[in-house]
């Protein structure tokens, strides 16, 4: 028993029957074949999956698509606009704010949100901003910067 | 040769498609008409399987096929174990369990199915006949008695060792004072953000399997699973895509990698199996899980004259590739960065139902650093010393290397007080220690823990490991004068397709955008050992640097030839052979033969050397390819291939210090100061060394406060998901003071030591040093990991 859903994703409209079942990152992987979003954790706790959903971070993870009907979704693939890097992947970039990358879509897109939300926000508001995003590989501190940099960018 | 890019802070080349979200793990790879693997997995700890009934799982729609143990037992080899220790016990280790599941996660079934929704509904109609037997999970009980978890072997020990140099029972007899302490080395999990996954695809007409695995060894994994499934070395490609994070978990040979290989020679068609994160903690490998027992025997001054450890270490039910040698590493380890005349550590390696341990980022190192450095800190207080004091005096001195220990090790090189001194002068620490007396007047709980560690990395002599200790480099120059780097080392996070290409565009002069780094498709790249022990670029690095120096040297013939000179009347400068005489007017940026994006023609151009006085190095390899031009006797094309076997490791070491205060009404841990200054020898580009040590550092802040994998008495696991394993977060963590020393190796000629361990090895007992130290006004010596606020509040609380 499929349901029909319209979801706009990176500004296309796709109309598609899923499976009431069908969580949105696989919709989003599996059926559009946007794979820059990742599964971390399947439990909403390590944010990997992290996209936007009409502007507000959500964990992929634990939404089913069904749910996003309607809605205008923003993944990672999204984020650059007419080839230019959003200026979080250019703070990522330049503050070493990744190493094996697999967190860093989520990452990026909760960063994005959070600059949304605070244009110039503190270490510690960067911090707390990012609670929902685990990181194995870098320690953070250089996420904080590379958010950071990207403050700074999106302020001149 | 001039340092345009080594040394300096180089943006990454592999970020641009990581930050895009358009890099390949092995979930994006997309193959047409893949099947989705499940595994029924083992909810006891112990149990006999009577029976498995899979009739109505096989009625689902989707499914393909299911397999159990019998289906595999006589087809596919056991999973293997690399280490060869007297007399070690190595239980049969089948990729599926038959009779009895020996830990909570064991394999059971696989089911195949059309996607993997329908992959696990199935799964969850298999219905499994177990009847559950007594576990064993506590280590020292294992090691004296209990439930026996293989039957063949009569007991639950695996091995016993004993090892190091020094007479230790006169050493601690003579001793002033011997400090005796009980530490527990908790049990971790790896937790790579990316769990494991396998993607396999079967040509029958070929013959050829292709196996894409996120793991840190290609190359040995093919070696290996060509050796479990059969099939012959050469028929079976190893494809790492990008793997995100590995910390040791993936430095492994997994029974579903084997499974996954053999059902899609079974079906003929692609197969795909994606851990999910609760099997990640359940059957990937955990690491650490020690208890163990020090003795340290010192002088009334602070000399320590003799250190033992009698560890119980938890290996889980069976042998995964490493399991049982990583102990073996924490002996090796024990004298840390002191000269310790006497030492002896007496392993004790015990099965218990639970998932194996094996290298987690450290691998038996962290626990022997956690030991020394615990023994310094439980000496200083024994005589009323300061911390720091106490490992100064301890310290082989700078012009004391090679320096030899009682654990049979010769350190290369180092300079402990160097570091020590700059760390304390960073930190301010008198200044600090004043801070801290106040504080205690004012009834605050601050404390200021230390640790000089040293670590052994750059794993290293091919005598010293199982399947080889080099790593090897193929550099070639392509008809267009690209530079293409093929490297047997596997990166997975740590940046080596940008510094191994800072190291070649600098040695032959070339743009750093015009070299690719290829790595982990043992279709493409020669044999290489992987990336583990912190060793990828000093020794990777270093076959990448000398395998240049061979190709430079059938450049420099060619150009000779070109140019119409005598060799000593050519000189190679900036991706430039020159006449000397003319080497004045010569100066200039070498450029590719076609530019960026430019498809070559058909037939090449000519290189023009007629009458010129300086040709490029790309010249040089197009006339090396064209084969027209070239002096007698030389092979055409132009590339080069070494393989580095390193003479010893490589012993990077540093001192970290932080400072905590910890809230009496609540236990919290509060950061107020983080100071680590670290030598990892010579550093090819310092952004990417910072993040290997921060990251490294925050996970041992995980160790020491927050992770731990616990199971329950009957071997449930209690932590089975992020909810309950706590990694640390952003907020949790604090603002990291980096600095360096720098003393080179002279193991390689790069001077490079390694670094990606340093963190994990360094830290952790300075944390818990500065824990201990803030509850030292409760007459606290110690405490174990991973100290909780509860901890904390019940010592205070309890005493006030």
């Amino acid at each position: 028993m499929k349901t029909a859903i319209s979801i706009k994703v990176n500004g296309v409209n796709h109309q598609d029957e899923v499976e009431p079942r069908l969580l949105l990152i696989h919709y989003l992987r599996d059926v559009l074949g946007l794979t820059g979003t990742h599964v971390g954790c399947e439990t909403s706790l390590c944010g990997a999956c992290t996209v936007l959903m009409d502007g507000q971070a959500v964990k992929s993870c634990t939404i089913f698509a069904v749910q996003a009907t309607g809605s205008q979704i923003t993944t990672i693939e999204g984020l650059a606009k007419n080839g230019d890097l959003h200026p979080v992947q250019e703070g990522f970039w330049e503050h070493h704010g990744l190493q094996c990358g697999f967190c860093t879509p989520g990452m990026i897109v909760a960063s994005a949100q959070l600059l949304d939300r605070n244009a110039n926000p503190s270490r510690d508001e960067i911090r707390h901003g990012l609670e929902g995003n685990l990181c194995r590989c870098t320690g953070y501190q250089h996420i904080v910067e590379s958010v950071e940099y990207a403050a700074r960018l999106a302020g001149k | 040769m001039a340092n345009k890019y080594v040394g300096k802070r180089v943006k990454r080349t592999e970020d641009p498609r990581l930050i895009r979200g358009l890099a390949h793990y092995v979930d994006d790879i997309r193959l047409l008409d893949t099947l989705h693997v499940a595994f029924v997995r083992s909810v006891y700890a112990h149990a006999r399987i009577n029976s498995i009934d899979f009739s109505e799982a096989l009625k689902n729609s989707g499914v393909v096929a299911i397999y159990t143990g019998k289906d595999v037992q006589q087809t596919i080899g056991p999973v293997p174990c690399a280490s060869a220790l007297p007399g070690l016990k190595v239980p049969d280790y089948r990729v599926l369990a038959t009779d009895k599941a020996l830990f909570v996660g064991h394999p059971i079934a696989a089911v195949v199915a059309s996607d993997r929704y329908s992959a696990q509904d199935a799964v969850n109609l298999i219905s499994v006949d177990y009847e559950e037997l007594p576990a064993i999970i506590d280590v020292e009980q294992a090691a004296k008695g209990g439930p026996v978890i293989h039957q063949n072997f009569g007991d639950n020990i695996a091995y016993k060792l004993t090892s190091g140099e020094g007479d230790i029972d006169a050493a601690l007899a003579s001793a002033d004072r011997v400090i005796k302490q009980r530490m527990v080395h908790q049990r971790l999990a790896p937790i790579a953000m990316e769990p494991r996954g396998v993607l396999a695809r079967y040509f029958p007409g070929e013959g050829e399997l292709t196996v894409w695995s996120s793991t840190q060894i290609p190359h040995l994994l093919r070696t290996q699973l060509a050796l479990m499934i059969g099939i012959p070395e050469n028929k079976l490609r190893v494809i790492t895509p990008e793997v995100g994070g590995g910390f040791g978990s993936k430095l492994n040979v997994y029974a579903e990698e084997a499974l996954l290989g053999w059902i899609a020679m079974q079906l003929g068609k692609p197969v795909k199996w994606i851990e999910g994160r609760r099997e990640n903690i359940q059957g990937t490998i955990h690491g650490r899980g020690q208890v163990g027992y020090i003795e340290v025997g010192c002088k009334n001054d602070g000399t320590v004259t003799g250190l033992r450890y009698t560890v119980f270490a938890d290996l889980g039910a069976y042998h995964q590739l490493l399991t049982p040698a990583i102990p073996t590493l924490t002996g090796l380890m024990l004298s840390g960065a002191y000269k310790i005349p006497a030492i002896q550590i007496n392993v004790t390696g015990c099965f218990t139902n639970k998932m194996a341990t094996d290298a987690y980022r450290g691998a038996g190192r962290p626990e022997a650093t956690y030991v020394v450095e615990r023994a310094m800190d439980l000496v200083a207080r024994e005589l009323g010393l300061d911390a720091t004091e106490v490992r100064r005096k301890n310290f082989p001195a700078a012009a004391e290397f090679p320096f030899h220990t009682a654990t049979g090790l010769d350190y290369d090189s180092g300079d402990y007080e160097a570091a020590l001194k700059k760390a304390k002068e960073i930190i301010d620490y008198e200044e600090l220690r004043q801070e801290q007396k106040r504080a205690r007047a004012e009834g605050r709980l601050l404390g200021i823990g230390v640790s000089t560690y040293v670590e052994i990395c750059a794993v290293g002599p091919s005598k010293a490991m199982p399947a080889g200790g080099w790593e090897s480099a193929t550099v070639r120059i392509e008809p267009t004068g690209k530079v293409t780097v093929l490297t047997g080392a596997s990166p997975h996070g740590q940046g080596q397709e940008t510094s191994f290409a800072q190291i070649a565009a600098d040695e032959l002069g070339v743009d750093l955008n015009d070299v690719t780094v290829i790595h982990g498709d043992t279709g493409i790249v020669q044999y290489g050992i992987g990336t583990f022990g912190s060793r990828a670029t000093a020794v990777g690095g270093t076959a990448v640097l000398i395998a240049i120096q061979k190709l430079k040297e059938k450049a420099n013939k060619i150009a000779c030839h070109l140019l119409q000179a005598d060799a000593a009347n050519v000189m190679f400068e900036s991706g430039r052979f020159s006449l000397q005489t003319a080497k004045a007017a010569a100066a200039g940026v070498s450029e590719p033969v076609h530019p960026v994006g430019e498809a070559p023609a058909g037939a090449l151009p000519e290189p023009q050397t007629n009458g010129k006085s300086s040709v490029t190095i790309q010249d040089v390899a197009l006339a090396a390819h064209l084969a027209k031009e070239l002096p007698p006797d030389t092979e055409p094309g132009l590339s080069a291939t070494y393989f580095f076997e390193p003479k010893n490791f490589t012993f990077p070491f540093g001192t970290h210090i932080v400072a905590v205060e910890v809230d009496r009404e609540t236990g919290e841990v509060k950061f107020l100061r983080y100071v680590a200054v670290d030598d990892c020898g010579k550093v090819i580009n310092p952004m990417l060394v910072d993040g290997q040590v921060q990251g490294g550092i925050v996970q041992s802040i995980g160790q020491a406060l927050y992770e731990e994998v616990v199971y329950d008495e009957q071997g449930q696991l209690l932590t089975g998901s992020l909810m309950d394993y706590a990694l640390p977060k952003a907020s949790q963590v604090p603002w990291m003071e980096l600095d360096r020393t720098e003393t080179p190796t002279p193991v390689n000629p790069l001077g490079v030591k390694g670094v990606g361990e340093a963190g994990t090895i360094g830290a952790t007992p300075a944390i818990v040093g500065a824990l201990v130290d803030a509850l030292s006004p409760y007459g606290v010596k110690h405490l174990d990991m991973p100290v909780k606020p509860e901890t904390l509040w019940r010592i205070i609380n309890s005493q006030n």
